[in-house]
């Protein structure tokens, strides 16, 4: 079986187009684009709605309907003077199991929710109730964890596709949503609707804008940002975009169109329609690690005190930063101190013992490591850090003697653009390699003095380890780290020397 | 008619544990037992409070949450199924609930007076929020008096901390002045936990107590020093320190629950009673009763 996510899509979550449309032009608006977007979803091709709801808060993992039918009168708990919300829905409930295992799979905490009675959120039923009033297709409705960030929600998206594939399932995937989701604080005439402020306005143009583009994952690397601009702060983080991205690769190859655009009680209501771009320009932008398990950070049942050393979030009030990189790495609570990619010259480090160094996959040991990148050493040559720390210990990557910026290799590269060699200074490759070491490790608040162990490649034992030697005598006489010194047929770039340091953080 | 009063008020938390975990026959799913501790301090607080005559339970409850304002249940009597939306695994209760559907417009009124945004809540078809029926069935589990349910303006994630106080606390003022004027005597109750971060899974058996533990020192350093200034009397303090507290420790008293209550007592200066605290699934509580009536010689 091979199922797709064959669109996507965004809709507000008030209940004003479904229970007051007729009461305010934009709200009829935002109903008939609701309309519009059922019909595109009937000619998709879809046989399973997948529902990802804002206004369902979860606490313990995140929660999946396997209620095959389940059926109820929701009032909602601001507008209840609109009326009442009854439903009676359909669940793709077989879809739900295997996205409930796939989640456990990934390291998620998960629970199927198969209860009479239960409280399907108004955002979920707002959305089902206008975009599949007949039951034509079977919903899927997943909550959104309250504590949960990046990390978190594209492992759950990447479960869902995990269920989709192997459901066979064709599945359009609906984000139930506001943009800005400041509400006006007193009761208002229908007629006075109005996004709540200017500030708020632009914001929802911007999104939309993007969106617009099918920059899906534009959008998802701003969420951030959005959530501190444009959004009351209920939950962690704007999350839906990292679900949503999650879902169609975290990329921007879609197509997309505005359908409709109008403030509910001031807070900002869209319905966007996304569909697979089938000529994609390869506009793949993301920066941000990719995640395949989530490792987690919270095994507090345990009781051993490890617990309070990590993931401590505030749920309500994050400030965009707090905790945000924790477990996004696929190590185990790991947190970025510099988003800048870099690191020494190492394809030794790379295979051996870089982004790799700690554990990864689900299990093992909590341990907290920092990674840590700085602007003033050489920039990469692969997906490491400049160093990592663990407990008191540092890791460095492998450094070589290149130039922060520039790439300039003091005493000259050992071979010209056409591959031959050519003359070099030991000396001064082997000084600079040093003052690189130095450079990271004062990033990372340690120093030269608190070097413990080095290993150093050499690609020309014989011709240069008198003179590498000579300059290692200059720094590391009186700190007396240990020391092992390989040759070795090359390195990635055109250099002789390259250290890797063990350091007291 | 004479001058209506608040007999006594207390901080009464919700966790739907404490009602699983005591098998009262309106909730669906059965436990073995958990959570003792505060069940018992429910107990020794029901014990002072069923030797007091009052008319009708006042509740704020963080469950109720609303954006435009602040709502009152406004019908005389609410009856459905409750299922908590976190825990449904361990709340599913069967409410039949009666409203004083004149005290809470009084109280609507009151407030409307002093300027807060107010709405009466008249849809039939209205769930009561789970934390209104547990903090209501552990403190009178024979229901049999009416209560008047007031929604959690959210005003701390709109605004601030700071904010949020100074509106429930108004509300608080305008809900004292309206117990007052209808001659009703009236424990008031602020449903709300201390600390609230909860752990983020379940052990496979919910009330597995080798499982159950604060989610981490400091929260109960916050939950102490909160306690001892409400149990001494001491609450302007605890007014003062309530949005460092509400940051620092997650708290549930974001929801302006004990705010409310503080401001509606007229911040005592005599000793609460602290019957009981522990924690549920990560998070902070404590049961405290204000005895309001022996502070006027009524005991």
């Amino acid at each position: 079986m091979s199922g797709e996510v064959v669109m996507s899509a965004v809709v507000p979550v008030h209940p004003h187009p479904l229970l007051a449309a007729k009461e305010n032009a934009g709200w009829q608006n935002l109903a008939n684009a609701y309309e519009e977007l059922r019909q595109r979803i009937i000619a998709s091709g879809a046989e399973t709605l997948v529902i990802y709801s804002t206004t369902w808060p979860s606490i313990i993992g995140h929660q999946l309907i396997n209620d095959p039918n389940p059926k109820w009168t929701l009032v909602d708990d601001d507008f209840h003077d609109l009326g009442s919300m009854p439903y009676d829905f359909t669940v793709d409930v077989e879809f739900a199991d295997a996205w409930n295992d796939a989640n456990k799979e990934r390291g998620l905490t998960s629970r199927g929710i198969n209860y009479h009675g239960f409280p399907i959120d108004v955002g979920s039923v707002v959305a089902v109730s206008l975009l599949n009033p007949d039951n034509r297709w079977p919903v899927s409705i997943v909550s959104s964890n309250v504590y949960s960030n990046r990390a978190e929600t594209i492992v759950l998206a990447k479960s869902c596709l995990a269920a989709i594939e192997r459901t066979g399932r064709k599945v359009a995937v609906i984000c139930a949503m506001s943009l800005s989701n400041r509400m006006f604080t007193e009761p208002i005439e229908a007629k006075d609707d109005r996004i709540h402020s200017l500030k708020d306005d632009e914001w929802n143009r911007k999104i939309l804008e993007f969106l617009g583009q099918g920059r899906l994952e534009d959008v998802a690397q701003l969420s951030r940002q959005i959530h501190t601009q444009v959004r009351v702060q209920k939950v962690v983080s704007f999350k839906p975009m990292w679900f949503l991205s999650g879902v169609n690769g975290q990329n921007n190859n879609l197509i997309g169109e505005v359908l409709a655009y109008e403030a509910l009680h001031g807070a900002g209501g869209a319905v966007v329609h996304l569909l697979p771009d089938p000529n994609p320009s390869g506009d793949k932008e993301y920066d941000e690690d990719d995640v395949e398990y989530y490792s987690g950070d919270r095994d507090v049942l345990a009781g051993d005190g490890e617990a309070q050393d990590v993931g401590w979030e505030n749920p309500e009030a994050d400030d965009g930063k707090h905790g945000e990189e924790v477990g996004e790495g696929d190590s185990h609570d790991s947190e970025t101190v510099q988003s800048s990619a870099g690191a020494g010259d190492g394809a030794l480090a790379v295979k051996g013992a870089s982004q790799d160094g700690v554990a990864g996959g689900v299990g093992g040991t909590v341990e907290r490591t920092v990674m840590i990148n700085t602007d003033s050493a050489p920039k990469p040559v692969g997906a490491y850090p400049h160093a990592r720390r663990v407990g008191d210990l540092l890791y460095l990557s492998g450094v070589g003697p290149r130039q922060a910026g520039s790439d300039e290799i003091p005493g000259g590269a050992i071979k010209n653009g056409s591959g031959q060699s050519q003359d070099y200074d030991i000396k001064a490759q082997t000084r600079a390699c040093i003052e690189n070491v130095k450079t990271i490790l004062e990033a990372a608040g340690s120093s030269l003095e608190k070097v413990q162990d080095i290993t150093v490649f050499l690609v020309d034992m014989e011709r240069d380890f008198a003179g590498y030697n000579e300059i290692y005598a200059e720094y590391f006489t009186t700190i007396g780290a240990t020391r092992t010194t390989l040759a070795i047929t090359a390195l990635p770039t055109p250099i002789a020397v390259e250290m890797k340091v063990i350091a007291l953080s | 008619m004479s001058r209506g009063e608040i007999v006594a008020a207390a901080l009464a938390p919700h966790p739907p544990h404490l009602v699983y975990a005591e098998n009262p026959p309106q909730n669906e799913p059965v436990s073995e037992c958990g959570w003792e501790n505060l069940r018992w301090a429910y107990e020794r607080m029901r014990a002072n409070l069923d030797k007091l005559d009052y008319d009708v339970i006042v509740i704020l409850s963080p469950h109720w949450q609303t954006y435009v304002g602040t709502h009152f249940l406004g019908l005389d009597n609410f009856k459905s199924l409750s299922v908590d939306p976190v825990f449904p695994n361990l709340f599913r209760y069967h409410y039949d609930i009666d409203v004083d559907v004149e005290l809470a417009r009084a109280i609507h009124d009151e407030a409307a007076a002093d300027g807060l945004a107010v709405k009466m809540m008249e849809n039939p078809d209205f769930r009561v929020d789970y934390g209104t029926i547990t903090s209501c069935h552990l403190t009178r589990p024979q229901w049999d008096k009416p209560i008047v349910c007031i929604s959690s303006n959210r005003s701390r994630q709109y605004y601030s901390v700071e904010v949020m106080q100074e509106m429930t606390a108004q509300l608080g003022r305008a809900t004292a002045r309206a117990i007052e004027k209808s001659g009703k005597r009236a424990l008031v109750l602020a449903s709300n936990s201390l600390s609230h971060r909860h752990f983020v899974t379940e052990s496979e058996i919910p009330e597995d107590m080798s499982k159950e533990h604060i989610t981490s020192h400091h929260l109960y350093l916050w939950d102490m020093k909160m306690i001892e200034l409400l149990r001494s009397g001491r609450t302007r303090e605890a007014h003062d320190l309530m949005p460092e507290f509400t940051e620092q420790a997650m708290s549930e008293t974001d929801g302006g629950g004990l705010t409310w209550l503080l401001a509606a007592l007229d911040y005592p200066e005599y000793e609460a009673i602290v019957h009981g605290y522990g924690t549920i699934i990560g998070t902070g509580n404590a049961i405290i009763e204000w005895p309001c009536h022996a502070q006027e010689g009524g005991e």
